[in-house]
Protein backbone atom coordinates (compact mmCIF):
# COMPACT_ATOMS: atom_id res chain seq x y z
CA UNK A 1 0.00 0.00 0.00
CA UNK A 2 2.51 2.54 0.93
CA UNK A 3 4.11 1.80 -2.42
CA UNK A 4 1.21 2.35 -4.05
CA UNK A 5 1.21 6.10 -2.39
CA UNK A 6 4.60 6.39 -3.32
CA UNK A 7 4.35 5.67 -6.58
CA UNK A 8 1.02 8.18 -7.00
CA UNK A 9 3.15 10.64 -5.21
CA UNK A 10 6.22 10.35 -7.40
CA UNK A 11 3.49 10.88 -10.48
CA UNK A 12 2.08 13.76 -9.02
CA UNK A 13 5.50 15.68 -8.38
CA UNK A 14 6.60 14.60 -12.05
CA UNK A 15 3.49 15.85 -13.11
CA UNK A 16 3.68 19.08 -11.96
CA UNK A 17 7.01 20.37 -11.48
CA UNK A 18 9.57 17.71 -13.02
CA UNK A 19 7.64 16.97 -15.90
CA UNK A 20 5.58 19.93 -16.40
CA UNK A 21 3.32 20.08 -19.30
CA UNK A 22 4.29 23.31 -20.74
CA UNK A 23 7.91 23.77 -19.35
CA UNK A 24 9.56 20.33 -20.42
CA UNK A 25 6.57 18.60 -22.50
CA UNK A 26 5.55 22.14 -24.72
CA UNK A 27 2.16 20.41 -24.77
CA UNK A 28 -0.90 22.96 -24.49
CA UNK A 29 1.40 25.85 -25.13
CA UNK A 30 -1.34 27.94 -27.16
CA UNK A 31 -3.55 28.54 -24.49
CA UNK A 32 -0.83 28.96 -22.33
CA UNK A 33 0.41 31.99 -24.70
CA UNK A 34 -2.79 32.92 -25.80
CA UNK A 35 -4.58 33.15 -22.33
CA UNK A 36 -1.91 34.74 -20.30
CA UNK A 37 -2.65 38.17 -20.50
CA UNK A 38 -4.47 38.93 -17.50
CA UNK A 39 -3.72 36.91 -14.20
CA UNK A 40 -7.73 35.93 -13.47
CA UNK A 41 -8.70 34.51 -16.87
CA UNK A 42 -5.48 32.51 -16.14
CA UNK A 43 -6.85 31.10 -13.59
CA UNK A 44 -9.75 30.67 -15.12
CA UNK A 45 -8.24 28.82 -18.05
CA UNK A 46 -5.94 26.81 -15.55
CA UNK A 47 -9.05 25.43 -13.33
CA UNK A 48 -11.05 24.68 -16.58
CA UNK A 49 -8.09 22.71 -17.72
CA UNK A 50 -7.63 20.96 -14.73
CA UNK A 51 -11.62 20.06 -14.86
CA UNK A 52 -11.22 18.67 -18.20
CA UNK A 53 -7.68 16.96 -18.18
CA UNK A 54 -9.14 14.51 -14.61
CA UNK A 55 -12.44 14.33 -16.66
CA UNK A 56 -10.89 12.99 -19.62
CA UNK A 57 -8.09 10.95 -17.84
CA UNK A 58 -10.66 8.99 -16.48
CA UNK A 59 -12.86 8.50 -19.50
CA UNK A 60 -10.20 7.65 -21.70
CA UNK A 61 -9.18 5.23 -19.72
CA UNK A 62 -12.55 3.19 -19.77
CA UNK A 63 -12.62 3.84 -23.61
CA UNK A 64 -9.21 2.13 -24.21
CA UNK A 65 -9.72 -0.55 -21.12
CA UNK A 66 -13.29 -1.77 -21.87
CA UNK A 67 -13.88 -0.64 -25.94
CA UNK A 68 -10.30 0.03 -27.51
CA UNK A 69 -8.28 -3.11 -26.35
CA UNK A 70 -11.35 -5.57 -25.99
CA UNK A 71 -11.28 -5.13 -30.19
CA UNK A 72 -7.79 -4.86 -30.58
CA UNK A 73 -7.93 -0.96 -32.15
CA UNK A 74 -4.93 0.08 -29.75
CA UNK A 75 -3.65 1.77 -32.65
CA UNK A 76 -6.86 4.08 -32.85
CA UNK A 77 -6.31 5.87 -29.95
CA UNK A 78 -5.59 9.07 -30.96
CA UNK A 79 -8.75 9.27 -32.97
CA UNK A 80 -10.77 7.81 -30.18
CA UNK A 81 -9.77 9.77 -27.64
CA UNK A 82 -10.20 12.99 -29.41
CA UNK A 83 -14.03 11.68 -30.28
CA UNK A 84 -13.99 11.45 -26.47
CA UNK A 85 -12.44 14.96 -25.14
CA UNK A 86 -14.18 16.89 -27.99
CA UNK A 87 -18.02 15.29 -26.33
CA UNK A 88 -16.89 15.31 -23.06
CA UNK A 89 -16.28 19.19 -23.62
CA UNK A 90 -19.17 20.02 -25.44
CA UNK A 91 -21.01 18.03 -22.41
CA UNK A 92 -19.37 19.60 -19.57
CA UNK A 93 -20.26 22.78 -21.30
CA UNK A 94 -24.17 22.25 -21.23
CA UNK A 95 -23.96 20.74 -18.12
CA UNK A 96 -22.53 23.47 -16.47
CA UNK A 97 -24.89 26.08 -17.96
CA UNK A 98 -27.72 24.54 -16.50
CA UNK A 99 -26.60 22.86 -12.71
CA UNK A 100 -23.74 26.01 -12.34
CA UNK A 101 -24.46 28.42 -14.36
CA UNK A 102 -22.12 30.57 -12.12
CA UNK A 103 -18.91 28.70 -13.05
CA UNK A 104 -20.02 28.13 -16.55
CA UNK A 105 -19.47 32.34 -16.62
CA UNK A 106 -16.43 32.23 -14.69
CA UNK A 107 -15.05 29.79 -17.37
CA UNK A 108 -16.80 31.63 -20.21
CA UNK A 109 -15.21 30.58 -23.36
CA UNK A 110 -12.15 29.00 -22.24
CA UNK A 111 -14.20 25.95 -21.78
CA UNK A 112 -14.71 25.24 -25.38
CA UNK A 113 -11.40 26.27 -26.23
CA UNK A 114 -10.16 23.34 -24.19
CA UNK A 115 -11.41 20.83 -27.02
CA UNK A 116 -8.22 22.15 -29.35
CA UNK A 117 -5.81 22.06 -26.08
CA UNK A 118 -3.20 19.48 -27.09
CA UNK A 119 -2.14 18.79 -23.08
CA UNK A 120 -5.93 17.10 -22.61
CA UNK A 121 -4.99 14.85 -25.64
CA UNK A 122 -1.53 14.58 -24.89
CA UNK A 123 -2.71 13.87 -20.62
CA UNK A 124 -4.26 10.41 -22.05
CA UNK A 125 -2.02 9.44 -24.65
CA UNK A 126 0.34 9.04 -22.12
CA UNK A 127 -1.85 7.68 -20.06
CA UNK A 128 -1.71 4.57 -22.34
CA UNK A 129 1.90 4.71 -23.33
CA UNK A 130 2.49 4.58 -19.18
CA UNK A 131 0.54 1.06 -18.45
CA UNK A 132 -1.09 3.54 -15.67
CA UNK A 133 -4.10 1.80 -13.95
CA UNK A 134 -7.12 3.76 -13.64
CA UNK A 135 -5.85 5.47 -9.88
CA UNK A 136 -2.99 6.51 -11.49
CA UNK A 137 -4.51 7.77 -14.77
CA UNK A 138 -6.79 9.76 -13.05
CA UNK A 139 -4.02 11.07 -10.63
CA UNK A 140 -1.89 11.81 -13.54
CA UNK A 141 -4.52 13.67 -15.51
CA UNK A 142 -5.51 15.95 -12.51
CA UNK A 143 -1.49 16.86 -11.02
CA UNK A 144 -0.84 17.69 -14.52
CA UNK A 145 -3.49 20.24 -15.17
CA UNK A 146 -2.48 21.61 -11.53
CA UNK A 147 0.73 21.43 -13.49
CA UNK A 148 -0.71 23.54 -16.67
CA UNK A 149 -2.57 25.78 -13.81
CA UNK A 150 0.79 26.85 -12.03
CA UNK A 151 2.70 27.34 -14.96
CA UNK A 152 0.04 29.99 -16.43
CA UNK A 153 -0.66 31.57 -13.44
CA UNK A 154 2.81 32.11 -13.02
CA UNK A 155 3.25 33.37 -16.91
CA UNK A 156 0.43 35.69 -16.22
CA UNK A 157 2.02 37.56 -13.14
CA UNK A 158 5.22 37.68 -15.08
CA UNK A 159 3.60 38.95 -17.93
CA UNK A 160 1.38 41.62 -16.41
CA UNK A 161 4.33 43.08 -15.29
CA UNK A 162 6.12 42.50 -18.12
CA UNK A 163 3.88 45.22 -19.62
CA UNK A 164 5.45 47.69 -17.66
CA UNK A 165 9.14 46.99 -18.71
CA UNK A 166 10.91 49.25 -20.28
CA UNK A 167 11.91 47.02 -23.35
CA UNK A 168 13.22 47.62 -26.84
CA UNK A 169 10.30 48.05 -29.30
CA UNK A 170 10.69 45.44 -31.33
CA UNK A 171 10.73 42.88 -28.40
CA UNK A 172 6.86 44.33 -27.08
CA UNK A 173 3.86 41.95 -26.47
CA UNK A 174 4.62 38.68 -28.35
CA UNK A 175 8.32 38.17 -28.36
CA UNK A 176 9.00 39.36 -24.91
CA UNK A 177 6.44 36.89 -23.81
CA UNK A 178 8.19 33.83 -25.73
CA UNK A 179 11.45 34.92 -24.10
CA UNK A 180 10.00 34.91 -20.96
CA UNK A 181 8.01 31.49 -21.53
CA UNK A 182 11.86 30.13 -22.29
CA UNK A 183 13.31 31.55 -19.46
CA UNK A 184 11.03 30.23 -17.06
CA UNK A 185 11.18 26.67 -18.16
CA UNK A 186 14.60 27.01 -18.00
CA UNK A 187 14.02 27.51 -14.51
CA UNK A 188 11.91 24.96 -14.46
CA UNK A 189 14.49 22.70 -15.61
CA UNK A 190 15.91 22.64 -11.80
CA UNK A 191 13.24 20.45 -10.68
CA UNK A 192 14.13 17.87 -13.17
CA UNK A 193 16.53 16.10 -10.57
CA UNK A 194 13.84 15.53 -8.36
CA UNK A 195 12.76 12.58 -7.57
CA UNK A 196 10.59 10.10 -5.03
CA UNK A 197 12.99 7.31 -3.79
CA UNK A 198 10.15 4.51 -2.72
CA UNK B 1 -7.95 -10.69 -41.36
CA UNK B 2 -7.18 -7.56 -42.89
CA UNK B 3 -10.14 -6.73 -44.12
CA UNK B 4 -12.11 -7.54 -40.42
CA UNK B 5 -9.97 -5.61 -38.91
CA UNK B 6 -10.79 -2.11 -41.55
CA UNK B 7 -14.46 -2.76 -40.92
CA UNK B 8 -14.32 -3.60 -37.23
CA UNK B 9 -12.14 0.00 -36.78
CA UNK B 10 -15.00 1.68 -38.76
CA UNK B 11 -18.36 0.25 -36.83
CA UNK B 12 -16.59 0.53 -33.82
CA UNK B 13 -15.50 4.35 -33.97
CA UNK B 14 -18.88 4.40 -35.55
CA UNK B 15 -21.01 3.35 -32.77
CA UNK B 16 -19.02 5.08 -30.47
CA UNK B 17 -19.53 8.39 -32.64
CA UNK B 18 -23.23 7.76 -32.86
CA UNK B 19 -23.43 7.12 -29.11
CA UNK B 20 -21.78 10.56 -28.06
CA UNK B 21 -23.64 12.00 -30.30
CA UNK B 22 -26.86 10.89 -28.98
CA UNK B 23 -25.73 11.78 -25.46
CA UNK B 24 -24.92 14.86 -26.58
CA UNK B 25 -28.79 15.36 -28.44
CA UNK B 26 -29.93 14.31 -25.30
CA UNK B 27 -28.17 16.41 -22.94
CA UNK B 28 -28.73 19.48 -25.33
CA UNK B 29 -32.45 18.80 -24.61
CA UNK B 30 -32.07 18.02 -21.32
CA UNK B 31 -29.83 20.54 -20.08
CA UNK B 32 -31.46 23.14 -22.31
CA UNK B 33 -31.18 26.90 -20.42
CA UNK B 34 -33.91 29.09 -22.12
CA UNK B 35 -32.38 32.06 -24.40
CA UNK B 36 -33.72 34.93 -25.16
CA UNK B 37 -34.56 34.65 -29.18
CA UNK B 38 -33.55 37.80 -29.95
CA UNK B 39 -29.96 36.43 -29.61
CA UNK B 40 -29.48 34.00 -31.75
CA UNK B 41 -31.41 36.01 -34.90
CA UNK B 42 -28.46 39.08 -33.67
CA UNK B 43 -26.28 36.42 -33.70
CA UNK B 44 -26.78 35.83 -37.07
CA UNK B 45 -26.29 39.62 -38.41
CA UNK B 46 -23.17 39.64 -36.49
CA UNK B 47 -19.63 39.17 -38.31
CA UNK B 48 -19.11 35.57 -36.42
CA UNK B 49 -15.51 35.87 -36.83
CA UNK B 50 -15.19 35.95 -32.98
CA UNK B 51 -12.67 38.85 -33.52
CA UNK B 52 -13.25 40.68 -30.10
CA UNK B 53 -12.95 43.97 -31.51
CA UNK B 54 -16.14 44.59 -29.29
CA UNK B 55 -14.81 43.84 -26.18
CA UNK B 56 -16.92 41.01 -25.49
CA UNK B 57 -15.78 37.29 -25.57
CA UNK B 58 -16.41 36.29 -28.63
CA UNK B 59 -20.07 36.59 -30.97
CA UNK B 60 -22.42 35.16 -28.63
CA UNK B 61 -21.14 37.47 -25.43
CA UNK B 62 -21.70 40.34 -28.07
CA UNK B 63 -24.98 39.43 -29.23
CA UNK B 64 -25.88 38.52 -25.13
CA UNK B 65 -24.95 42.26 -24.42
CA UNK B 66 -26.95 43.48 -27.25
CA UNK B 67 -30.01 42.07 -26.28
CA UNK B 68 -29.32 43.14 -22.35
CA UNK B 69 -28.94 47.08 -24.19
CA UNK B 70 -25.18 46.70 -22.37
CA UNK B 71 -24.07 47.60 -26.17
CA UNK B 72 -24.88 49.59 -28.88
CA UNK B 73 -26.47 47.80 -31.58
CA UNK B 74 -23.46 49.05 -34.22
CA UNK B 75 -21.14 47.13 -31.30
CA UNK B 76 -19.78 44.89 -34.65
CA UNK B 77 -17.82 47.18 -36.40
CA UNK B 78 -16.74 44.16 -39.44
CA UNK B 79 -20.67 43.34 -39.78
CA UNK B 80 -21.07 47.17 -41.53
CA UNK B 81 -23.67 49.05 -41.78
CA UNK B 82 -26.36 46.48 -43.30
CA UNK B 83 -26.42 44.54 -40.55
CA UNK B 84 -26.32 46.89 -37.95
CA UNK B 85 -29.81 47.90 -38.80
CA UNK B 86 -31.30 44.60 -39.32
CA UNK B 87 -30.37 44.10 -35.87
CA UNK B 88 -31.83 47.65 -34.79
CA UNK B 89 -34.90 46.21 -36.62
CA UNK B 90 -34.89 42.84 -34.52
CA UNK B 91 -34.39 45.08 -31.19
CA UNK B 92 -37.19 47.62 -32.11
CA UNK B 93 -35.13 50.60 -32.56
CA UNK B 94 -34.45 52.52 -35.70
CA UNK B 95 -32.32 52.01 -37.73
CA UNK B 96 -28.78 54.50 -37.05
CA UNK B 97 -28.29 57.39 -39.61
CA UNK B 98 -26.15 56.41 -42.22
CA UNK B 99 -24.00 59.59 -41.43
CA UNK B 100 -20.77 59.21 -40.30
CA UNK B 101 -19.49 61.38 -37.08
CA UNK B 102 -16.04 61.91 -35.95
CA UNK B 103 -14.57 63.75 -32.49
CA UNK B 104 -14.18 67.45 -32.59
CA UNK B 105 -11.92 69.07 -29.68
CA UNK B 106 -13.65 72.19 -28.76
CA UNK B 107 -10.64 73.75 -27.76
CA UNK B 108 -8.05 75.92 -30.13
CA UNK B 109 -6.31 77.87 -27.12
CA UNK B 110 -2.52 76.26 -26.69
CA UNK B 111 -0.58 78.40 -26.95
CA UNK B 112 -3.01 81.42 -27.11
CA UNK B 113 -4.24 80.59 -23.76
CA UNK B 114 -2.74 82.52 -20.50
CA UNK B 115 -1.35 79.97 -18.08
CA UNK B 116 -1.11 80.61 -14.19
CA UNK B 117 1.67 78.54 -13.62
CA UNK B 118 4.44 75.72 -15.21
CA UNK B 119 3.27 72.62 -14.59
CA UNK B 120 5.75 70.02 -14.72
CA UNK B 121 4.47 66.75 -12.53
CA UNK B 122 3.25 63.79 -14.44
CA UNK B 123 2.77 64.84 -18.48
CA UNK B 124 -1.25 63.94 -18.16
CA UNK B 125 -4.30 65.74 -18.78
CA UNK B 126 -6.01 63.85 -15.33
CA UNK B 127 -2.84 64.50 -13.35
CA UNK B 128 -2.47 68.20 -14.48
CA UNK B 129 -6.37 68.88 -13.91
CA UNK B 130 -5.78 68.05 -10.06
CA UNK B 131 -2.82 70.05 -9.21
CA UNK B 132 -4.74 73.57 -8.30
CA UNK B 133 -7.52 73.11 -11.06
CA UNK B 134 -4.54 72.60 -13.60
CA UNK B 135 -2.43 75.52 -15.19
CA UNK B 136 -4.17 77.58 -17.47
CA UNK B 137 -5.94 80.51 -16.73
CA UNK B 138 -9.19 79.23 -18.74
CA UNK B 139 -11.34 76.74 -16.55
CA UNK B 140 -12.71 75.46 -20.03
CA UNK B 141 -9.62 74.55 -22.42
CA UNK B 142 -7.73 72.27 -23.36
CA UNK B 143 -3.90 71.47 -21.51
CA UNK B 144 -2.60 69.58 -24.51
CA UNK B 145 -0.71 66.69 -22.56
CA UNK B 146 -2.29 64.23 -24.90
CA UNK B 147 -4.53 62.16 -22.56
CA UNK B 148 -6.57 61.61 -25.42
CA UNK B 149 -3.79 61.14 -27.93
CA UNK B 150 -3.07 57.88 -25.74
CA UNK B 151 -6.20 57.00 -25.69
CA UNK B 152 -6.66 56.27 -29.61
CA UNK B 153 -6.26 53.54 -30.74
CA UNK B 154 -6.06 54.82 -34.63
CA UNK B 155 -4.02 57.24 -34.36
CA UNK B 156 -6.29 59.83 -35.08
CA UNK B 157 -5.69 62.27 -32.26
CA UNK B 158 -2.46 64.44 -31.87
CA UNK B 159 -1.43 67.79 -30.36
CA UNK B 160 -1.72 70.44 -32.83
CA UNK B 161 0.90 72.82 -33.69
CA UNK B 162 -0.49 75.23 -31.51
CA UNK B 163 -0.53 73.18 -28.22
CA UNK B 164 -4.26 71.80 -27.84
CA UNK B 165 -5.54 68.49 -29.29
CA UNK B 166 -6.76 67.91 -32.42
CA UNK B 167 -8.72 65.24 -34.44
CA UNK B 168 -7.72 63.89 -37.57
CA UNK B 169 -11.14 63.00 -39.32
CA UNK B 170 -9.91 61.15 -41.86
CA UNK B 171 -8.87 58.25 -39.46
CA UNK B 172 -11.19 59.08 -36.64
CA UNK B 173 -13.88 56.11 -36.00
CA UNK B 174 -15.66 57.98 -33.49
CA UNK B 175 -15.48 54.97 -30.73
CA UNK B 176 -15.09 57.52 -28.33
CA UNK B 177 -12.10 56.88 -26.44
CA UNK B 178 -10.97 60.02 -26.31
CA UNK B 179 -14.27 62.05 -25.26
CA UNK B 180 -13.73 59.34 -21.80
CA UNK B 181 -10.03 60.06 -21.70
CA UNK B 182 -10.72 64.51 -21.70
CA UNK B 183 -10.85 65.04 -18.13
CA UNK B 184 -12.59 68.50 -19.17
CA UNK B 185 -15.33 66.77 -21.14
CA UNK B 186 -14.00 69.39 -24.31
CA UNK B 187 -14.51 66.50 -27.08
CA UNK B 188 -17.70 65.78 -28.90
CA UNK B 189 -19.21 64.49 -31.89
CA UNK B 190 -19.80 66.09 -34.49
CA UNK B 191 -21.21 65.05 -38.51
CA UNK B 192 -18.00 64.41 -40.35
CA UNK B 193 -19.55 66.66 -42.92
CA UNK B 194 -19.54 69.53 -40.65
CA UNK B 195 -17.94 72.43 -42.51
CA UNK B 196 -17.17 74.94 -39.60
CA UNK B 197 -16.55 74.09 -35.43
CA UNK B 198 -16.60 76.35 -32.74
CA UNK B 199 -13.10 75.89 -31.62
CA UNK B 200 -13.81 76.78 -27.74
CA UNK B 201 -15.90 75.82 -24.69
CA UNK B 202 -15.60 78.41 -22.43
CA UNK B 203 -19.01 79.67 -20.89
CA UNK B 204 -17.96 83.15 -19.35
CA UNK B 205 -18.69 86.00 -21.26
CA UNK B 206 -17.11 89.33 -22.63
CA UNK B 207 -14.12 90.54 -20.88
CA UNK B 208 -13.90 87.03 -18.15
CA UNK B 209 -13.47 85.40 -21.16
CA UNK B 210 -11.34 87.66 -23.28
CA UNK B 211 -8.74 87.96 -20.41
CA UNK B 212 -7.38 84.09 -20.57
CA UNK B 213 -7.59 83.46 -23.97
CA UNK B 214 -6.73 85.33 -27.04
CA UNK B 215 -8.90 83.09 -28.88
CA UNK B 216 -12.07 82.70 -27.05
CA UNK B 217 -15.50 82.48 -27.73
CA UNK B 218 -17.00 85.70 -25.13
CA UNK B 219 -20.14 85.45 -26.39
CA UNK B 220 -20.77 88.58 -28.65
CA UNK B 221 -23.34 87.15 -30.79
CA UNK B 222 -21.79 88.52 -34.44
CA UNK B 223 -21.86 85.14 -35.69
CA UNK B 224 -25.60 84.85 -35.04
CA UNK B 225 -26.37 88.23 -36.38
CA UNK B 226 -24.29 87.05 -39.47
CA UNK B 227 -25.92 83.86 -40.20
CA UNK B 228 -28.64 83.50 -42.59
CA UNK B 229 -29.54 80.15 -42.30
CA UNK B 230 -30.54 80.66 -38.40
CA UNK B 231 -27.29 78.01 -37.01
CA UNK B 232 -25.75 79.46 -34.61
CA UNK B 233 -26.31 80.81 -31.82
CA UNK B 234 -24.96 81.66 -28.43
CA UNK B 235 -25.77 79.58 -25.50
CA UNK B 236 -24.58 79.86 -21.82
CA UNK B 237 -21.91 82.64 -23.29
CA UNK B 238 -20.27 80.23 -26.08
CA UNK B 239 -21.63 80.01 -29.83
CA UNK B 240 -22.86 76.25 -30.61
CA UNK B 241 -23.50 75.10 -34.13
CA UNK B 242 -27.03 73.64 -35.36
CA UNK B 243 -25.43 70.91 -38.29
CA UNK B 244 -28.67 70.21 -39.08
CA UNK B 245 -29.01 74.08 -40.70
CA UNK B 246 -25.39 74.94 -41.11
CA UNK B 247 -24.61 74.80 -45.01
CA UNK B 248 -20.98 75.41 -44.57
CA UNK B 249 -20.77 79.43 -45.93
CA UNK B 250 -18.19 80.42 -43.59
CA UNK B 251 -19.83 83.88 -42.82
CA UNK B 252 -19.04 83.08 -39.07
CA UNK B 253 -15.85 82.64 -39.10
CA UNK B 254 -15.04 85.96 -41.42
CA UNK B 255 -16.80 88.00 -38.70
CA UNK B 256 -15.82 86.82 -35.34
CA UNK B 257 -13.07 88.82 -33.80
CA UNK B 258 -11.52 85.93 -31.42
CA UNK B 259 -11.01 83.35 -34.26
CA UNK B 260 -12.87 81.42 -32.18
CA UNK B 261 -14.71 79.56 -35.26
CA UNK B 262 -12.66 76.95 -36.85
CA UNK B 263 -11.60 77.23 -40.21
CA UNK B 264 -9.86 80.55 -38.99
CA UNK B 265 -10.23 83.00 -41.83
CA UNK B 266 -7.62 84.49 -42.26
CA UNK B 267 -7.12 88.66 -42.54
CA UNK B 268 -7.22 89.17 -46.12
CA UNK B 269 -10.73 87.69 -46.23
CA UNK B 270 -11.95 89.46 -43.51
CA UNK B 271 -11.37 92.58 -45.29
CA UNK B 272 -12.89 91.54 -48.34
CA UNK B 273 -15.76 90.37 -46.49
CA UNK B 274 -15.25 94.08 -44.54
CA UNK B 275 -15.35 96.02 -47.87
CA UNK B 276 -17.97 93.42 -49.39
CA UNK B 277 -20.12 94.47 -46.46
CA UNK B 278 -19.20 98.13 -46.48
CA UNK B 279 -20.30 98.12 -49.96
CA UNK B 280 -23.53 96.44 -49.70
CA UNK B 281 -24.35 98.77 -46.63
CA UNK B 282 -23.58 102.19 -48.71
CA UNK B 283 -25.65 100.62 -51.77
CA UNK B 284 -28.80 99.94 -49.40
CA UNK B 285 -28.30 103.35 -47.71
CA UNK B 286 -27.86 105.24 -51.54
CA UNK B 287 -31.16 103.18 -52.62
CA UNK B 288 -32.83 104.22 -49.15
CA UNK B 289 -31.73 108.22 -49.38
CA UNK B 290 -32.87 107.51 -53.78
CA UNK B 291 -36.28 106.13 -52.03
CA UNK B 292 -36.27 108.52 -49.50
CA UNK B 293 -35.84 111.72 -52.09
CA UNK B 294 -38.40 110.40 -54.30
CA UNK B 295 -40.78 110.22 -52.11
CA UNK B 296 -40.74 113.85 -50.53
CA UNK B 297 -40.30 114.71 -54.31
CA UNK B 298 -43.73 113.35 -55.37
CA UNK B 299 -45.73 114.12 -51.50
CA UNK B 300 -45.37 117.44 -52.60
CA UNK B 301 -47.10 117.11 -56.39
CA UNK B 302 -49.99 114.68 -54.71
CA UNK B 303 -51.16 117.49 -52.61
CA UNK B 304 -50.10 120.33 -55.41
Amino acid sequence: MSSGLINIFSIALGAILANNFIFSQFLGICPFLGVSKKLDTALGMGVAVTFVMGLASAVCYAVNEFILVKFNLEYMQTVAFILVIASLVQFIEMFLQKSMPALYTALGIYLPLITTNCAVLGVVLLNVQNNYNFIDSLVYGITGGLGFLLAIVLFAGVRERNVFADCPKCFEGFPIALVTAGLMALSFMGFSGLSVFG
Amino acid sequence: MDVMNIVSAVVVLAVMGAVFGLILAVASKVFEVKKDPREEEILSHLAGANCGGCGFAGCGACAAAIVEGKAPVTACAPAGAENAAAIAAIMGMEAPSGERKVAFVRCNGGVHAGKRFEYRGVQDCIGASKVAAGPLDCSFGCFGLGSCVSACQFGAMSIGPNGSAVVDPEKCTDCGACMKACPRKLIVEVPASAKVHVACANLDKGKAAMSVCSSSCIGCGLCQKECRKDAIHVVNGVAVIDYAKCVGCKLCTKVCPRDAILPIATAEEKEKYKAVKKAQAEKAAAAAKAAAEKAAAEAPKAEG
